[in-house]
């Protein structure tokens, strides 16, 4: 093992995992200088690899950044991006902001309610899906909008989104068959 | 494609010699067509019809001739994708990728009738472009463009022209008042700042842009980044300043995008970071990333959350002019304050002031939607009436419908009803009808739309933005929520009403932050104009506009059967 | 630092330009109610109950965080203060459940004091009835989150003068709740010292010893105070 492999091992031992994601985060919180002040930028890196934040991921931030594990769980979820949970496979994201609203958004999520037995917030019970509203995407123009899997989409209708969701779904059940 | 260079700017002449570079290579091509990659166009996949317009101008063989380059937002984001034709002064309208080559051949021939978007319609001539001047007809994310544009002449002029004392003069000579919502003079804010005394200022751009319903910030941070960096770096030097932030919103992803490009290709120019073109002043600006809470628009709030804590507000004074990030002296502008910067440094600030009215100087953008013709982005100076922004320049309520009523300033503003829409769109004017400028949202609303409903969905998006550190706002904001909501069910009483209102005065008057203090307005202000639709609910348990139950049915839920 | 008169309710007085308003008031013997106020740890300025009218600005000011300036007209008891003070407290009784009968803390809470001074005879808000937990995890303390108003004072003793920062806010607006370390049971709390200073900071029977009956809690949590004088009087 040369020295810098060696280095990097040494790294590795002290994260929750050997998931090389952690690099990734450690190196945000290098960029840093690992301050306190970085709490956020680095809950953001660490979500951003892993998909939400877990027990051990917040206490390695508290840890590495020599913050109290209560400021850290403060933070993480006064603010609304963050997700202690891990999500579905998919998600769809609902503007419901005023534009989106005053165009029926809210219907919108009635519908898929209905159909899909699915409220904001929720994950469905087999994982392929979960269901989020926001606050204004900055897309009112067309109004009304929401996020598929990380694509804007503009100019919603329930048929729109039933046919992204039906996709889904039906993607899903294609993969399970083919095992 | 132009190539970027990385030449470093060390003078004025040096730059305007690069523009005329610039500008030349530009003009070699006799045409150009931009396609609009702001959010709303990307949604709609123009990202595929830039790819393909590309690909059908290279087939022909005429790269050298036609430039094909990614643009900024048009302003009319309902017709996206937008894609422009400036020599030929056309715009297409919901152009799609099996479209294009009837688009270069439209080069030469016959415009594409289908296509076709009236750029002389009241949208676009009545509209006075300052913050938003070059009409998406450059590469947001080439430096090249923006210098030939003229970009960072006024960086310069400043820092080789004016001493910083001077700077500040012209600001607030401008009159330019700050346009994240409660337009405080952001020369009194500059010189407040400059004069205090400290090892280290900050300068901060507010891009939190909160407010649901509107998205002026998001379009001219995508669309002029430089031009947002070159303000803070004009304030910087003004107020000595040599640390930035942008603090923008997770949400705006393609901003952050741009912004980050930006601040790195002025860094290689010289142009951002030390020494700004051979000069003794610094200038570093890093990117802050929100993380879904309104409230850190707020000021303080917004510092501590950079500072990597919660966003909760602090009492203020000590203003952040004062103590700001770190406990030091911190400028904090909207990032359209900021933009307004570079006009007026360039033409002047007697130029500037003559724009808008005598108390609320210059341009306004606006995000015009709900239920209009025209959705989109347009800038208009001050002084415009609701009335020509409503029904000239947004085309009025489409499908046959009524307009009720406009919603402005955000979840603090109120609604104006029709018998209002004369009035000017000012600082004073709409704080006299119960609203607020605000960061420029305009939801339009029209008889489908029920005020005690809209109420009740404002004071929903207070409550879950509360921050919870005070009282009246953490538990008054839940409490008038859940009265509307009975109220919108058919079970309030006029006792209750009331209630409702006592309520709203307690938390206007004792809450700590703008967020509490703001939020009872959207209730104040439907209670003010549209009280008849609070008694429709209340006595005649009936929804006028049909939203809380179809129109003439009772709208209590019905009392289970068993 | 500089000596400036100013006038509260109508009478004379003289204070320094770094104190607040609260405490030139305090010195003077004019009482204004305050419950997220705690002499000894920083201002917090959340409760809203200090809020006083000066003369010449349009807003309420907290007189725990505002300080005296030269020439101030402050006041401290009008009857619309005495309105919104009562409105405060009685959104506080409505956020949680408050069954004084029953709690540790009877007669001595200054939550109760604070709504017979103000003269609360009803709650005219509806009751939201929360549904929140009670922690009885820890050997020495129990922490029960239906009689906690969120004040922070036990965050700010645990973290300022204890250095130990166990306690926190998770969540905002009226989902926040005091939780410790990563929102686990308090017994298994690794940073909480057991030094009780937040037990004794609390101002109602959020936090209490273990094997208090109703009423038999009594706290004074001016010890902060107490324990600065003590360490002046060595040194
Ligand atoms: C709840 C709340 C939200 C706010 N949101 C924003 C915002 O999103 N963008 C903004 O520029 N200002 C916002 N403000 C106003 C800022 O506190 C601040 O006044 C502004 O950034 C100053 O810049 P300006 O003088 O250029 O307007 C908000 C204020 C409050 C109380
Ligand atoms: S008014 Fe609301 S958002 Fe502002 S400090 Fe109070 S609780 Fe927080
Ligand atoms: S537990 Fe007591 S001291 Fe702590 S926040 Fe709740 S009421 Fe305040
Ligand atoms: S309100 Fe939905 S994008 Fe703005
Ligand atoms: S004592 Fe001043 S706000 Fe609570």
């Amino acid at each position: 093992m040369t020295a810098r492999a060696a280095a990097k091992q040494k790294q590795i031992g002290k994260f929750p995992s050997d998931d090389k994601r952690w690099l990734i985060v450690a190196a945000v919180m290098r960029k840093y200088g690992s301050a306190q002040s970085a709490l956020i930028e680095t809950l953001h890196a660490v979500q951003s690899s892993f998909g939400y934040l877990d027990d051990s991921s917040l206490a390695f931030v508290a840890r590495s950044l020599r913050l109290p594990l209560s400021k850290v769980y403060g933070v993480a979820t006064f603010y609304s991006h963050f997700r202690l949970k891990p999500q579905g496979k998919h998600t769809c994201v609902v503007c419901m902001g005023t534009a989106c609203y005053i165009k029926g958004s809210a219907k919108l999520l009635q519908k898929v309610d209905r159909k899909y037995g699915l409220k904001v917030g929720d994950t469905s019970a087999d994982n392929k899906l979960s269901l989020l509203e926001a606050r204004c995407l900055g897309a009112c123009g067309i109004a009304p909008a929401g996020i598929f899997d990380g694509t804007v989409l503009g100019n919603l209708s329930d048929d729109l989104v039933e046919s992204k969701l039906d996709s889904w779904i039906a993607e899903s059940e294609s993969v399970s068959q083919t095992k | 494609m132009i190539n970027q260079t990385d030449q470093q700017i060390s003078s004025s002449d040096e730059l305007a010699a690069l523009a005329a570079e610039y500008q030349a290579k530009q003009a070699q091509y006799e045409n150009s067509i931009f396609v609009c990659m702001g959010t709303a166009c990307q949604s709609v996949q123009s990202g595929g019809v830039l790819q393909s317009l590309q690909a059908e101008v290279k087939s022909r063989a005429l790269e050298d001739k036609c430039r094909v380059s990614p643009g900024g937002c048009q302003g009319n984001c309902a017709s996206a994708p937008l894609v422009s034709l400036p020599q030929r002064d056309l715009l297409y309208q919901l152009a799609q990728p099996s479209d294009v080559s009837a688009i270069v051949d439209s080069l030469q021939g016959e415009p594409v009738a289908r296509l076709l978007c009236d750029n002389k319609s009241d949208f676009f001539v009545r509209q006075n472009r300052v913050v938003t001047n070059h009409r998406g007809l450059l590469n947001p994310e080439s430096i090249d463009d923006y210098i030939a544009a003229g970009g960072f002449v006024a960086l310069l002029k400043a820092l080789f022209e004016y001493s910083p004392e001077a700077v500040v003069e012209q600001v607030q000579k401008s009159g330019l008042r700050g346009r994240g919502g409660a337009g405080y003079p952001t020369g009194l804010k500059w010189s407040t700042v400059a004069k205090a005394r400290a090892d280290q200022k900050y300068v901060v751009c507010n891009a939190d842009e909160g407010d649901p319903g509107a998205f002026m910030n998001r379009s001219v941070l995508e669309d002029y980044p430089f031009r947002v960096l070159e303000g803070m770096a004009i304030a910087a030097y003004a107020v000595g300043a040599t640390k930035g932030y942008v603090y923008v919103r997770a949400e705006y992803p393609l901003a952050v995008e741009r912004v980050k490009k930006a601040i790195r290709s002025a860094e290689k120019h010289g142009l951002l970071g030390n020494k700004i073109a051979s000069s003794s002043f610094d200038f570093h600006v890093e990117i802050r990333l929100g993380a879904g809470a309104f409230v850190c628009g707020e000021e303080t709030a917004l510092i501590s959350s950079i500072e990597g804590g919660k966003g909760l507000p602090c009492p203020r004074p000590p203003y952040p002019a004062e103590s700001g990030l770190w406990g030091k002296p911190t400028l904090i502008n909207n990032v359209e304050t900021f933009a307004n910067i570079v006009p007026i440094v360039t033409n002047g600030a007697d130029w500037y002031a003559a724009i808008g009215t005598p108390k609320s100087k210059g341009t306004k953008t606006f995000a015009l939607s709900g239920r209009i013709k025209n959705t989109g982005l347009v800038e208009v100076p001050l002084g415009t009436t609701l009335r020509e922004m409503i029904f000239d320049i947004g085309g009025g309520v489409p499908d046959g419908h009524k307009f009720k009523a406009v919603q402005t300033g955000g979840p603090a503003g109120g609604c104006i009803p029709e018998e209002h829409l004369d009035a000017t769109i000012d600082y004073e004017s709409l704080l006299a009808l119960g609203s607020f400028m605000g960061s420029g949202g305009m939801i339009v609303m029209d008889d489908s739309s029920c005020m005690v409903d809209v109420a009740k969905f404002f004071m929903q998006f207070c409550a879950a933005e509360s921050c919870g550190k005070c009282i009246p706002c953490r538990v008054g904001t839940a409490h008038m929520h859940d009265m509307l909501e009975r109220i919108t069910l058919g079970e309030g009483t006029m006792d209750e009403l009331g209630q409702l209102e006592s309520l709203c005065d307690v938390v206007q008057f004792t809450s700590l932050c703008g967020l509490g203090q703001g939020a009872p307005n959207p209730v104040l202000s439907t209670l003010r104009f549209f009280k008849n639709e609070y008694l429709a609910h209340i006595v005649g348990h009936t929804c006028p506009a049909g939203v809380c139950a179809p129109v003439g049915q009772d709208i209590r839920r019905p009392k289970c059967a068993l | 630092m500089r000596v400036v008169t100013l006038k509260i309710n109508g009478q004379e007085m003289s204070g320094r330009d770094d104190e607040d308003i609260l405490h030139v008031a305090r010195e003077h013997g004019i009482d204004i109610p305050t419950l997220c106020q705690l002499d000894g740890v920083s201002e917090w300025g959340g409760c809203r109950l200090c809020l006083v009218e000066i003369e010449g600005s349009p807003k309420l000011s907290a007189a725990c965080v505002t300080k005296v300036s030269e020439g101030m007209v402050v006041n401290t008891n009008t009857e619309r203060l005495a309105g919104y003070r009562k409105s405060i407290v009685e959104m506080l009784f409505t956020e949680g459940n408050h069954v004084c009968s029953v709690c540790v803390s009877n007669n001595n809470c200054e939550l109760q004091d604070m709504s017979h001074e103000l003269k609360i005879d009803h709650i005219s808000l509806p009751y939201r009835y929360p549904l929140k937990e009670v922690d009885a995890s820890h050997d020495l303390f129990i922490f029960d989150a239906n009689r906690c108003i969120l004040c922070t004072r036990c965050i700010r003793v645990c973290d300022e003068v204890e250095g130990a920062h166990t306690w926190d806010i998770a969540g905002r607006g009226i989902k926040s709740q005091l939780i410790s370390d990563l929102h686990q049971p308090w017994g298994d709390s690794p940073s909480c010292t057991s030094c009780g200073k937040c037990v004794e900071a609390c101002p109602t029977g959020a936090l209490f010893e273990k094997g208090k009956a109703a009423g038999e809690m009594v706290k004074d949590a001016r010890f902060l105070v107490y324990l600065e004088e003590m360490k002046e009087e060595k040194s």
